[in-house]
Parts: C-alpha cells; sequence; structure tokens
C-alpha cells in the first residue's frame, strides 16, 4: 500500500514548491556586484560637459548611484523622492544619465522638479551601465566609503524602500 | 546604329557595375558567427524568456555590441561569458552552470533513467514468479486445435 | 445585451455541470439507473450553454463591442474579421472560455459515441467531465470574466497583440487545447475504472481511440506552434523550450506512452495500474500546463498576463483534481490483479522500456522547466535553464526510444525471439549504417550529429517498411497482393505512418540543424548577396500601409544558376495602434527547403540589414508531425473499435460455420 502513495507523496512536494513560486517573482535578478568594489569609470558630467566624474571622487564618503533616463517613465514615479531627498541634505545622490539625449535628459530635470543630483554622470552608450550590471531603468546602487557596492534597488525608489531599506543602510555605512 | 547599340551597352553594363555589388555583410563573417552562437546562450534581462540572438530589445542590441567588440579585441568566448557573469549573475547564462546547486539538475534525468530501469527489471522478476505460468490441459490443447483448423471463415483479425 | 446573455449562460452551465457530475457519479456508484440517466442530457445541456456563452462573446468580438472589458482589451475597429474572431481566444479569460467549450465538446462526443458501453461507465465517464468543468467554470465565473462590462465603453479597443494576427494563430490554440481537453477523456476513464474497481482489458480498449484522437489533436497543435513561432517571430528558429512549450510537450511525451501502454494493457491485461498513472499524469501535466502559463510562477514570451490570485485558484484546483485521483490510485492499486505473464524479452518489455525512457525525458523536462523556481525557493538563488540544457538532456534519451520503435513491432507478445527480428531487420540496419555515412559526405563532410540523425532517421523508415513487407509475407498463399495490403488492419496502418512521421521528423531537425545557411549583410538597391546555392538581389523599398499597420516592404529576387525563380517580399511592419514593430518574414516554402528572408534594422533610407537564409528540409518538420496524426487518426479509426455492425452480422456468421463445417 505505502509504495502506491509515492506518486501522491511526490506531487505533494511539487504543490509546495508552486505555492513558493506563486509569491517570488522570476523577474527580479539580484546583483552579483554586492560586496564587490563599484566599477570604475570616468565620465563627462551631464550639466557641465567640460568636467569628468569618476568613483574616486567619493572615495571616503557614502553615496548613491541613482540610474535614470528622460525616456524611462518609472523615473518620473521616483524624481520626486529623490528631489526632496536632495534638499533636505546629507545624502550624496549622483545619477549616471544612461543611453539618453544630452538635451533631452537636462528639458526633462527641468520639467520634473529639478535636479537632485549631485553630479549626474552622462553614460551615452551605456557602457559603464553594463558595467554595473543594469539592465532596466531606474537602478540604484549604495556604496559605501571603500568603494564598495552594498545594494541595488531595482525600480524606482519609494518612500518605503528609502525608509525601510536605504536610509537606515547608507547611515549604518557613514558611522563605520 | 551598332555605335549606338556599343554605347548604350557600355552605358548599360557601366552602371550595373555601379550599382550591382555583393551585400556586404555586417561586419567580419567569422565575428558575426561567434556573436550570433554565444547570443544564443545568453539571456535577454529585459525579455520574457529569449536570447539576446532572439530578440530585438535595446539591450540585447547592446549586448551583442558588447560581445562584438569583446570578440573583435580578441577575447575568448569564455571570457564573454564570464564578462557578463560578473555582471548580470548566473541568471543570465542559458546554460546552467554545473555547480553544487544544479547536480540536481545535470544529474537527474540520468539518475532518473537508471532508477527508472532498475525498477522496471526488478519488477518484472518479481512478476514473474508471481504469475503462476498456465499450463493447458490436453482438452484444452485439443480444443484449441480445433478452432485453429476450422476457421476459414473471413474474420475480422481479433485483437 | 448579449454579454450578459453569454455570462448567464456560463452561471446556467456552472449548475448543469454540478448536477452532471454528482448526480451521474453517485448514480454510478450506486448503479442507481434514475441518476445515472441524468449523465447524457446533462452534458448536451451544459455543452448547449457553454455554445451559447461562446456565441455571445464572439458576437461581442464581431460587433466591435468595446463596453466589454475583454473585447477592448483584444480587439480593434481596424482589426479585420478574421482576427476578430480569433481573437476570441488571443487573451486569458477567453482562452478559458476556450477551454471549457472544448471540454464541453468532448462531453457531448463520448456521450454521444458510448451506445455500447455500460452505462454506469459512460456515467461515471461524463460524471468525472462534469465535475472537471465545474472548476473551470468556477474558475471562469469567479476570477476570469471575459463578459465583465467596461463602462464608459472606449471609443476604440487596444488592438490584438501583433504577434498573434496570424492566419496560424487562428487554429493553434484550438488545436492544442483539443488536445489538452481531450486527455480528460482518458482521465475519466481512468478515474471511473478506479472507481468501479473494474480496471480490466475492456477499459483499456474504450479509452484507447479516444486517446488516440486526444494526442493526435496535441501533436498537431504543438506542430502549428512550432511552424507559427518560424513563420511569424522572423528569425527562422522553430522550437525554444520555452516553459509554455515544454508545458505542452509534456503531456504529448506522457500521452505516447499512453498509447502505447494502453496496448499492453488490452492485449494482455497487463500493467494496469502503470497505464492508469499515466493517464491521471496525462491529465495533469495538461492541468499544470493551465496553471504554469496563467500564474505568474514562470516568465515566457507566451505567458498570459499574469496574476497571483488566478495562480493561487488554479493551484487549488490542481490539488484537488489530482490529489483525488492520485488518493484514488492508491487505493484502488493494490488490488488490482497482475494480468499475462510474459518474458523479459517481449513486445510487453519493449513497449514498457519505452514507457520507462518516456516518462524519464518527461520528467527531465519538467525539472528543467521548473528548476530555476525550485533554486529561488530554496536559496533565493536565480538562474535560467534554456535551450542549451535540454538539447544536452532530451536528445540522448530519445535515441533508444527511436530504436525501440523499429524493432518493437516483431517483438511477440509474451515471448520473443531474436530469430523475429534479425531475418527481417537486418537489410534495414545495414542500409541506414550505409547510407547515414554516405549520406554526410556527399553533402559536404562527415558530421557524426548529422550522420546519427540521419541513422536515426533512416531506421524508423527502413524499419516501418520492413514492418510492412513482413506483413505481406505473412498472408502468402493465393491472396492477391491487393488483397493482402487491404488485409493489414487499419491500426498497423496508423502505427506504421506515426513511425514513418518521425523518421521524416528526424531527417527535418537533422538537415536543418546540420546544414542551414545564413547571411546576414547590408543590402541597398541592386546588392546581391548568396545562401545555400540560391543568388538573392535586393531590388528596392517602398512604403505599404495594411488595414492597421505601415510597413516598409522589400523587395528581392531570388534566382538559382542566372535564373529568376521568384521574388520575395518581406516587410517590416509597425502596427499603429499597439505601436508595436513588426518583422514579416518572406518564406518561400519548397518540399525540399525553405527561403527565409528578414529584415532587420535599417541603416539608412535605401539600406538595411537583411538575413537571408537557407533551411534544407525544414518543412519535413512539421511534415512528420502531420504523418504523426494521420497516423494516429488512422489507428484511431480501426474497426475493431467501431463497434455498431457486430451484431449484425453475428447471427449470419455462425449459420455460415455450420454450413461449411
Amino acid at each position: 500500500m505505502r509504495r502506491f502513495l509515492l506518486p501522491l507523496g511526490i506531487f505533494l512536494v511539487l504543490v509546495v514548491f508552486l505555492a513558493i513560486g506563486l509569491r517570488l517573482n522570476p523577474r527580479e535578478v539580484p546583483s552579483p556586484l554586492i560586496g564587490k568594489p563599484v566599477p570604475a569609470f570616468k565620465l563627462a558630467q551631464l550639466q557641465a560637459p567640460a568636467k569628468t566624474i569618476s568613483p574616486d571622487d567619493f572615495k571616503g564618503k557614502v553615496w548613491m548611484l541613482n540610474v535614470w533616463a528622460s525616456w524611462c517613465v518609472s523615473c518620473r514615479e521616483e524624481h520626486p523622492v529623490l528631489v526632496e531627498l536632495a534638499k533636505q541634505g546629507g545624502v550624496n545622490i549622483v545619477g549616471l544619465n544612461y543611453k539618453d539625449e544630452r538635451s533631452d535628459a537636462i528639458r526633462w530635470l527641468a520639467q520634473h522638479g529639478g535636479d537632485p543630483y549631485a553630479p549626474s554622470a552622462y553614460d551615452a552608450d551605456g557602457r559603464v551601465g553594463i558595467d554595473f550590471g543594469v539592465y532596466g531603468v531606474p537602478e540604484t546602487f549604495i556604496i559605501d566609503k571603500a568603494g564598495i557596492i552594498r545594494h541595488k534597488h531595482i525600480g524606482p525608489v519609494t518612500p518605503d524602500a528609502l525608509q525601510k531599506k536605504i536610509l537606515p543602510l547608507m547611515k549604518e555605512l557613514e558611522r563605520a | 546604329m551598332r555605335k549606338l547599340i556599343a554605347a548604350l551597352i557600355a552605358g548599360l553594363l557601366l552602371s550595373l557595375a555601379a550599382h550591382a555589388g555583393e551585400a556586404q555583410p555586417v561586419g567580419d563573417p567569422a565575428i558575426e558567427a561567434r556573436v550570433n552562437k554565444l547570443a544564443e546562450d545568453l539571456r535577454c534581462l529585459t525579455c520574457m524568456g529569449q536570447s539576446i540572438a532572439d530578440s530585438h530589445s535595446d539591450f540585447s542590441t547592446d549586448m551583442r555590441r558588447e560581445i562584438r567588440d569583446m570578440l573583435t579585441q580578441g577575447k575568448s568566448d569564455q571570457d564573454v561569458m564570464d564578462f557578463m557573469v560578473q555582471r548580470y549573475g548566473d541568471f543570465v547564462l542559458y546554460k546552467p552552470p554545473v555547480k553544487s546547486s544544479t547536480w540536481l539538475l545535470w544529474g537527474g534525468p540520468f539518475v532518473l533513467l537508471i532508477v527508472g530501469l532498475a525498477v522496471l527489471v526488478a519488477k518484472l522478476r518479481k512478476r514473474d514468479k508471481q504469475i503462476p505460468a498456465a499450463e493447458l490441459t490436453s482438452q484444452e490443447h485439443d480444443a484449441a486445435a480445433k478452432l485453429l483448423a476450422g476457421n476459414d471463415q473471413p474474420n475480422e483479425t481479433k485483437p | 445585451m448579449t454579454p450578459e446573455l453569454g455570462h448567464f449562460a456560463l452561471i446556467l452551465a456552472l449548475a448543469v455541470s454540478l448536477v452532471q457530475g454528482i448526480a451521474s457519479l453517485v448514480g454510478g456508484i450506486r448503479q442507481d439507473p434514475r441518476l445515472m440517466s441524468i449523465a447524457r442530457p446533462a452534458t448536451v445541456a451544459q455543452a448547449g450553454l457553454i455554445t451559447i456563452a461562446f456565441g455571445c462573446l464572439t458576437a461581442a468580438f464581431a460587433q466591435d463591442d468595446f463596453s466589454v472589458l475583454y473585447v477592448a482589451q483584444h480587439s480593434n475597429s481596424l482589426l479585420p474579421m478574421f482576427y476578430k474572431v480569433s481573437a476570441v481566444w488571443g487573451g486569458h479569460e477567453g482562452s478559458m472560455l476556450l477551454w471549457v467549450f472544448l471540454l464541453a465538446l468532448w462531453g457531448l462526443a463520448v456521450a454521444a459515441f458510448s451506445r455500447r458501453l455500460p452505462q454506469a461507465t459512460v456515467a461515471n465517464v461524463l460524471g468525472v467531465m462534469g465535475l472537471v468543468s465545474v472548476g473551470f467554470l468556477l474558475f471562469l465565473l469567479l476570477t476570469s470574466n471575459p463578459f465583465e462590462r467596461l463602462l464608459p465603453a472606449p471609443a476604440d479597443g487596444r488592438d490584438l497583440n501583433p504577434l498573434l494576427q496570424d492566419p496560424g494563430m487562428a487554429i493553434h490554440p484550438p488545436m492544442l487545447y483539443m488536445g489538452y481537453v481531450g486527455f480528460a477523456v482518458a482521465f475519466a476513464f481512468a478515474i471511473s475504472a478506479l472507481i468501479s474497481g473494474r480496471l480490466d482489458a475492456a477499459w483499456a480498449r474504450w479509452s484507447r481511440p479516444w486517446t488516440t484522437v486526444a494526442w493526435l489533436f496535441l501533436t498537431l497543435g504543438i506542430a502549428l506552434g512550432s511552424w507559427w513561432a518560424y513563420y511569424e517571430l522572423g528569425w527562422g528558429g522553430w522550437w525554444f523550450w520555452d516553459p509554455v512549450e515544454n508545458a505542452s510537450f509534456m503531456p504529448w511525451l506522457i500521452g505516447t506512452a499512453l498509447i502505447h501502454s494502453l496496448a499492453v494493457t488490452e492485449k494482455r491485461g497487463s500493467f494496469k495500474n502503470w497505464t492508469v498513472l499515466l493517464a491521471i499524469m496525462a491529465f495533469s501535466l495538461s492541468l499544470l500546463g493551465t496553471f504554469l502559463v496563467r500564474s505568474g510562477v514562470l516568465t515566457s514570451v507566451h505567458a498570459f498576463a499574469t496574476d497571483p490570485e488566478r495562480g493561487v485558484f488554479v493551484l487549488a484546483f490542481l490539488v484537488l483534481v489530482i490529489g483525488a485521483s492520485l488518493v484514488l490510485y492508491a487505493w484502488r492499486a493494490p488490488s488490482v490483479g497482475l494480468g499475462g505473464r510474459f518474458e523479459l524479452l517481449s513486445r510487453e518489455t519493449l513497449l514498457l522500456v519505452n514507457n520507462v525512457l518516456l516518462a524519464v525525458a518527461a520528467a527531465a523536462v519538467l525539472l528543467g522547466t521548473l528548476y530555476p523556481l525550485l533554486l529561488d525557493a530554496v536559496s533565493g538563488n536565480k538562474i535560467s535553464v534554456g535551450a542549451p540544457y535540454f538539447d544536452a538532456v532530451f536528445f540522448p534519451l530519445m535515441i533508444p526510444v527511436v530504436v525501440l520503435m523499429g524493432i518493437g513491432p516483431f517483438a511477440r507478445w509474451k515471448q520473443a525471439r531474436l530469430i523475429d527480428f534479425w531475418p527481417r531487420l537486418a537489410w534495414a540496419v545495414i542500409a541506414a549504417v550505409v547510407l547515414a555515412v554516405v549520406v554526410p559526405f556527399v553533402l559536404g563532410g562527415f558530421r557524426p550529429l548529422v550522420a546519427l540523425g540521419l541513422l536515426l532517421g533512416f531506421w524508423a523508415l527502413f524499419s516501418s517498411a520492413a514492418h510492412i513487407l513482413g506483413r505481406l509475407k505473412e498472408r502468402g498463399g493465393d491472396a492477391s497482393f491487393g488483397q493482402r495490403l487491404a488485409a493489414i488492419p487499419r491500426a498497423t496502418w496508423g502505427m506504421v505512418l506515426a513511425h514513418v512521421g518521425i523518421g521524416v521528423f528526424i531527417f527535418g531537425v537533422t538537415l536543418v540543424k546540420g546544414y542551414e545557411t545564413a547571411a546576414d549583410v547590408k543590402m541597398g538597391p541592386g546588392d546581391t548577396t548568396t545562401a545555400g546555392g540560391y543568388s538573392f538581389k535586393f531590388i528596392s523599398i517602398e512604403n505599404v500601409r495594411g488595414p492597421n499597420y505601415t510597413a516598409a516592404r522589400a523587395k528581392m529576387e531570388v534566382s538559382r544558376d542566372g535564373k529568376l525563380l521568384t521574388v520575395m517580399e518581406p516587410e517590416k511592419r509597425m502596427y499603429v495602434v499597439q505601436r508595436m514593430p513588426m518583422t514579416e518574414a518572406a518564406i518561400d516554402s519548397g518540399l525540399f527547403r525553405d527561403l527565409y528572408v528578414s529584415m532587420g534594422e535599417p541603416v539608412d533610407d535605401s539600406t538595411w540589414i537583411v538575413r537571408v537564409q537557407h533551411k534544407p528540409l525544414v518543412n519535413w518538420i512539421w511534415g512528420g508531425c502531420v504523418l504523426m496524426a494521420l497516423g494516429g487518426l488512422l489507428a484511431a479509426s480501426d474497426r475493431r473499435y467501431r463497434l455498431k455492425n457486430r451484431e449484425a452480422t453475428a447471427p449470419t456468421t455462425s449459420a455460415g460455420a455450420t454450413a461449411t463445417v
């Protein structure tokens, strides 16, 4: 009798996994860069093309890299959050303008509440984005004083994510 | 008249030569072939389950460009795959890596086959012992012979 | 008004199927004639009501009724009428309605073609199908109502996904669902046998034609899907081991195992438990497929709009149906008899090895499809399992299957002897090996994988031919060739044709994978390129307007050895409503090759990146599947299964017998 229950047993195990699967998001890709040094780059700044920006500029500081673009619909959602954060001060928000037209990007910032970035790097062909493992926009990285990536937030930065995960993490990294 | 025809032919040939070119391949064919092969094994992360070879998305186009550049610089196929995995993790590979976390995946079917065949053979042996060999009595033999001999009716084949 | 009528019809159908399910099963268990007699009329009533509902939804599409949410999401006034109708099953809600519609039609078929079956069996089978229908109707009405209103109605709809605006799209889902749903009949027969405790050769015999017909529809459905992807996606691929494709392939593999296992159970009364389990598994995999495609658990190009709430419902339904059947199985299985005895080398054993191989193959596909989910659930790591894995695992398993396929028909039941095989098959083996080695050389050079594919393909063809030749010789005596040919039962022709179909399929796959060529080139007017010995000349490019799209259409002249053969016109379309670019490949189909031209991106106003492909024998892939399906049709229509005329002829036969003896 026992062995005839085997098919049922196997089936129930399968069901458990399927049930767990309903809560997971198969499209969310965790980043392999967490715990690794921030990729090196040297890009022109968005608003000041003559000047350059690189991660070395932020050695010794805790900073946030936000990947954005004027063609990105979800970025409009998170932009007010970032502008507010910039107004409050105390957080280094660096932008990575990804595969965009310089003029479009600058106009977009003006149209949507200002420039929270100090400053934005201009990644025209997206190569730096690839080094960061960017596959969708927006994405946000938190980097510590030693230049190690500590966290990646996929999708728009919500006030909730900010309060619960990002700001506490940045405070903790400040203290280190 | 002949001169006119000759001139026309010359003109035609010249214009043909000017337009009819052998179509230029997109980049070096050998490199392109390698790009396509690698692209088939890499996942498009913005698509719903397509390789970057099959997908038209921006992400895929960028990835193919990266691969092309790397191969043109002389990097190997493995270098390209390592590059992608460093940035995007194992998820970007369509051929799952052989690691401790994927032993079950790679080994499973083979193990299942061995087990399946073993179980089959074991069951058949057991079954053989459980079912008594049916012996026909001599009466049954005779009845069968009669049926077989007297059966010359057109008949559907019995199952 | 019409949508409300359709909605109401569905609610009534739910009530009727509830009655059908409960009354019939209770009647069947208790052998109560009054309750059992409800089964057929209830089935007919349910079919009628669901047909009304389906008709109402179709009418809403045909009439551009955008006040119905589903119509607004999947249609548009510019959409050609043909696609307005096929859009009925273009989205989740409509495709579920198609599911229950086809389930009702299968029920109708069972009710009609089961006059000779015992009433209790019919009642049980229709009862089970009724309960399955209850589950799906509840799912429809509670979570996926296709008749939901959208008020105020928009001026126009969002248009059908351009990828689905294709003739193949019109037939693929109905064919596929006929197969999926058809396995419910085999399932119902199995459950009926488990309930009544009468698991015998008669049950196997009744199940066989139904299972074969469901299988042949599934074969056609999968083939259509593959052909459609090839035709429509624009890059020449035809199978991607995508989770949704796998979801249809697994029931096919188990269904194939089931057809063969039913043969053993019918002929020898053996392995009844295994056959019942296969019948349960085939339908379970159909249900699992339904779950995977609609729940958001896996990503796929084919997946419907995902909604975890729906996923929960389907999962609960799955647990109920499959769980209950497996409990029933565990309860009855111990007391089932073992059937006839057979040797280790016999047709029974060979068929069972075939089953093990097919079951392991199905399990491998399931493992690969679900592994990303398993790993994520257990460790949070994400991996992708794609074509490279499935190719590596699946093809080796199929090699012994094809080898056995040639040998099996020669093996005798109960005890096979080598003398049965070798004399008849020797020439087939030798010829296959020789050709497998020689042909690659002729085509350009020896390649081991190509040779292997050719070996299997030739083996499939020659062993089938050998079987027919053997049968013809058997019936020797003074019967004419024609008479001998006609004396071979249809079921045998069916088997041979299906196995030949597999050979043809293998040839197609081998040649395409081994010898297809492609050229990715930049072309402007006057440029030429070559592929596979054909010369392609880019003539011009122009802008055209379709009913609901604009397109850049290129004109390409194709010639061979200087002779102009045809003109091909690939397009790059932009569908105006959904703003979606589509590559419309130009395909010149032939029996022995396809020429495939598709446009990539424009380089400038007159120059485009064009991909030109030569695909030898690619149509044999789907041609093989069609042959398989035809084989199934022949087998299912064998007169052994049509019991009507038996009683009429019986008295005269016995009278004839006494007269001659």
